[in-house]
């Protein structure tokens, strides 16, 4: 694709920017930024991708997946505040999936050990593993504030806290593995997965791309049930003190 | 502060100097007091008075600020948490339930110790409270408020407690169900010598069926003894009570 092309590209910005001028929805400023950070952002990515591709160092390779490790970080402990030391259970929580994924990927040498495989695969890994997170924290506050009264009951009875949360653990590990689960099934009947286009696109044999979109989705499931089910079992004991107390939470309203 | 009730019985829960504050409010102020063994002490006093802040802290739901409770002589912080809620059952007045059957429920404090509970002894449980032991399957969203209470009460008895705290249990009952209950209390009390500590705003309640009263107000315990003190109460706020003022 030339720049000519690429610039004739912003009309596809351009249309949502007159609507919503005309429209008066007020999202003219928003639309702008994400435009230009998306631009600046890929960009600076492609010729960081360039460099760490070129260079073949492995320190480069766990910096960018630090990197990412990082803002997925930052984006999903919002919407777990309220549960305490949420940051490092993130951390670890997508540690254990990068380093889950990427041994069965390399050891039985599904794919090989460069930088052009690991780095786009942790992408999708850290990123899918982030959704699934925000999915589950989001749920499992909720839950935990409308089934109060029963998790408190369950605890009068003479119930563990694991017993008494048990409920609200497994509602909000369903929740947010539905979404996967469900996008599977209609998988390349509605919609053709973003990286097998972008292969078919780039001239590459589709057969090809789809066995690698296999390869993603099939990843993307355990990423999904691992990191919703990690971060459950080590969240729900902040949730209690040691004397099996319900302990309060503060719900951000605005998250 | 008063140090209640009849100190030549034994004592199966006492309370001493307990305060309780959450978000920087005194719910509980300094309360010292005792539950005679093997008797039932009817809690009385006014909406927000701290009696279900008591009963939680009996419970272990929570632990107190400022104090000590013990149970059997025992500091409760020294009893493991489930062991406490097993041997000090509760009974809360709003009966939460679980989704499903009413055996479900039932049999909560059993599944909760990995065991079951006998379909007999359910169907057994469901007639002592006055149910007919036919509602076991029934699902406890197509019950009744007074329904529910009932079912809230023999769950906690599965698990036998020794103290039983009961929480404006008969609020949502009609005359004969509530008197059901009393009896069935009442012969708990007396055929298994458990220790009954019940929350009412009924006087004529508290009158016949307490052996002692405790009468709270603003997290005080304003008045204890035996429950003969309704009737010729000597603090002034007790009389206003006995009168029908506190609100």
């Amino acid at each position: 694709m030339s720049f000519l092309n690429l610039s004739l590209s912003l009309i596809f910005v351009l249309i949502p920017l007159i609507l919503s001028k005309t429209l008066n929805l007020g999202l003219g400023k928003d639309t702008f930024i994400a435009t230009i950070r998306s631009i600046i952002q890929l960009i600076a990515v492609g010729y960081v991708l360039t460099f760490v591709f070129e260079s073949g160092s492995y320190l480069f390779i766990i910096l960018m997946v630090a990197l990412m490790i990082g803002a997925a970080t930052h984006n999903a402990q919002k919407k777990g505040a309220s549960i305490k030391g949420i940051i490092w259970k993130l951390i670890l929580t997508f540690i254990f999936i990068e380093i889950l994924t990427q041994s069965i990927l390399l050891g039985f040498q599904i794919t090989p050990p460069t930088a052009q495989y690991i780095i786009p695969i942790s992408g999708m890994v850290v990123g899918n593993s982030m959704v699934l997170s925000i999915l589950f924290l989001n749920r499992f506050t909720a839950e935990i504030q409308t089934q109060k009264k029963e998790t408190e009951l369950l605890l009068s009875l003479g119930g563990t806290p694991k017993q008494a949360i048990h409920l609200p653990l497994i509602h909000s590990i369903k929740a947010s593995l539905i979404p996967t689960i469900e996008s599977q099934k209609t998988i390349g009947l509605v919609q053709l997965p973003g990286m097998m286009s972008g292969q078919i696109i780039a001239g590459a044999d589709p057969i090809q791309a789809v066995q690698f979109q296999l390869l993603i989705l099939f990843l993307l499931l355990t990423t999904a049930a691992v990191t919703s089910i990690m971060l459950g079992f080590l969240s729900y004991p902040t949730l209690f003190n040691e004397r099996m107390q319900m302990l309060k939470i503060k719900i951000n309203e605005e998250e | 502060m008063q140090l209640a009730n009849d100190l030549t019985d034994k004592t199966a829960i006492e309370l001493n100097h307990i305060s309780y504050s959450d978000d920087n409010l005194d719910i509980i102020k300094d309360i010292s007091g005792v539950l005679p063994e093997g008797k039932i002490t009817t809690f009385v006093g006014p909406s927000g008075a701290g009696k279900t802040t008591i009963f939680r802290l009996m419970n272990g739901l929570i632990s107190p600020t400022k104090g000590e409770l013990f149970l059997f002589g025992e500091n409760i912080q020294t009893i493991e948490p489930t062991t406490l809620r097993r041997t000090v059952g509760i009974a809360l007045q709003d009966a939460t339930m679980l989704r499903g059957s009413v055996y479900k429920n039932l049999a909560m404090p059993k599944t909760l110790q990995n065991q079951g509970l006998e379909k007999e002894e359910a169907e057994h449980l469901l007639t002592q409270v006055g149910m007919d032991a036919s509602f076991l399957n029934r699902d406890v969203s197509d019950l009744s408020g007074g329904q529910l209470q009932k079912i809230s009460i023999a769950r906690t008895l599965v698990n036998r407690p020794k103290v039983l705290l009961l929480d404006e249990i008969t609020s949502s009952l009609d005359r004969v169900s509530t008197s059901d209950i009393e009896h069935l209390i009442q012969h708990i009390n007396q055929e298994f010598a458990v220790t009954i500590a019940w929350i009412t705003h009924n006087l004529e309640q508290a009158l016949h069926i307490g052996d002692y009263t405790w009468v709270m107000m603003n997290g005080e315990l304003i008045e204890s003894g035996s429950t003969d003190l309704l009737k010729n109460p000597s603090n002034p706020r007790v009389q206003k009570f006995m009168k029908g003022g506190w609100q």
